[in-house]
This record gives structure tokens, sequence and C-alpha cells, in this order.
């Protein structure tokens, strides 16, 4: 797999619903269009509820991976 | 771009119980890019006032009491926010707007002044219909 640039990383472990979701939200903005997001988070609804904001607000979802129990992200700002 | 959706919430209850959530669904609705429509109104409004939002946590209902300790320990545990405290982070991540209920404060004898400053406007029932057209509503 091709090397990811990872612009910010928000680590949001530790952090319940909607917590994540939210951090993700305002992170976002904080990155360029066309940068990536890395998000990790230990909430087991993370996966789900990340997957249906990036549909619900059109960005977009490069990668997700489940290392033990922390699910780490990558986002790309679409717009 | 989804088309715009919005999310309205009759907050009625004063417990809780209930109270969490309204913080819940108001924050993760709008972060997910919803228009958020909460109306206080009755038990509701007297938690959106700013003494009652130093009285917080409010009581839980009496129907669910014996697991109210549990879950306050738990939410503690967890440092999960007060749902106060989620609505005004929801208003920093999106569009929401809180509204108290006119006939209510007349009910109770609270003043606009006495309101809690995320509180945007004082309405009435045709106002918040109006803002929640075509949208979700819930009575909570």
């Amino acid at each position: 797999m091709t090397e990811v640039k990872v612009a910010k990383t928000l680590d949001a472990r530790g952090l319940y619903c909607p917590g994540p979701v939210m951090e993700t939200a305002k992170a976002i903005k904080q990155i360029q269009v066309g940068e990536v997001l890395e998000v990790l988070a230990t909430d087991p609804a993370a996966k789900p509820d990340i997957e249906a904001w990036a549909r619900r607000t059109g960005q977009q979802i490069l990668d997700i991976q489940q290392q033990g129990g922390v699910t780490r992200i990558l986002i790309k700002r679409v717009k | 771009m989804g088309e715009n959706k919005k999310l309205s919430i009759i907050v009625f209850s004063g417990t809780i119980d209930k109270l969490m959530p309204v913080g819940i669904l108001a924050s993760g609705a709008a972060a997910a890019g919803y228009e958020v429509n909460l109306f206080f109104t009755f038990w509701g409004l007297t938690n959106i006032t700013k003494q009652g939002i130093q009285n917080q946590p409010a009581p839980i209902d009496k129907n669910y009491e014996k697991f109210g300790p549990m879950m306050m320990q738990k939410m503690q545990e967890m440092k999960y926010p007060m749902w106060y405290q989620l609505v005004e982070q929801a208003k920093e991540v999106g569009e929401v707007k809180v509204y108290a209920c006119s006939t209510t404060m007349e009910f109770f004898g609270i003043k606009r002044e006495d309101l809690a400053n995320f509180v945007d406007d004082v309405v009435g029932v045709a106002t918040f219909l109006d803002r929640a057209e075509g949208g979700t509503v819930l009575f909570i």
C-alpha cells in the first residue's frame, strides 16, 4: 500500500459516542482540502459512526484498521 | 452532498435520563451536518436557566431511580460530558438553535436574562413548527 501522508492526527481514544464523531468534525476543519486526517478511537461505535458521518458530510474514508481495541481511520478532506 | 437534513427535539422532560439523550442526539446530529433545533418547554425549560445549569445533574426519573447512582458514577468514570456541555459542543461544530418556550417562561416566572447563554431565542410553537418543518421531530 502506498504511504499516505497524514496532515493531522486526532487522538480520540477514551472518548465515547458522540465524542469521536464530534472531535472528527472539528479536526477536519483544521486541515486543508486534499489533506488526510488520522483518527484513533477506542469507542466500538467509532467505525460505523465515522463512516456514516463521512457519507453525510461528503468526506472520503481512505482506510480503516482495527489494531487491538483501537480503530485507526484515515479520512481525506474532500470539501 | 446529501440533502440538508434536520433534527428537531421538543425537550419536555427535566430529568437527567431524558436530558442526556437530548445532548447526545443534538451533538451527534450537528457533527454530521444536520440542522438541529431544540425547543425547551415545561420541565425541560427549567434546566436551561443559569440556575438550572448550576443544579446539574438534574434528578433522575422516579421510574429509574434505583439505577441513578450507578449511572452517575459510571458517567464520572467515563468523564462523560454533562448534557448541556454536549449542547454547547454541538453549537460549536454545527448549526444548532436552542429555543425557550415563551408560555412556559411565564408559568415559571422565568425572564430572558435568567436563561443560559447558549439559548438563542424565546419563541412560541408556530416558530418551532416552522423551523422543524420537513425534518424529524422528537418529543423527549
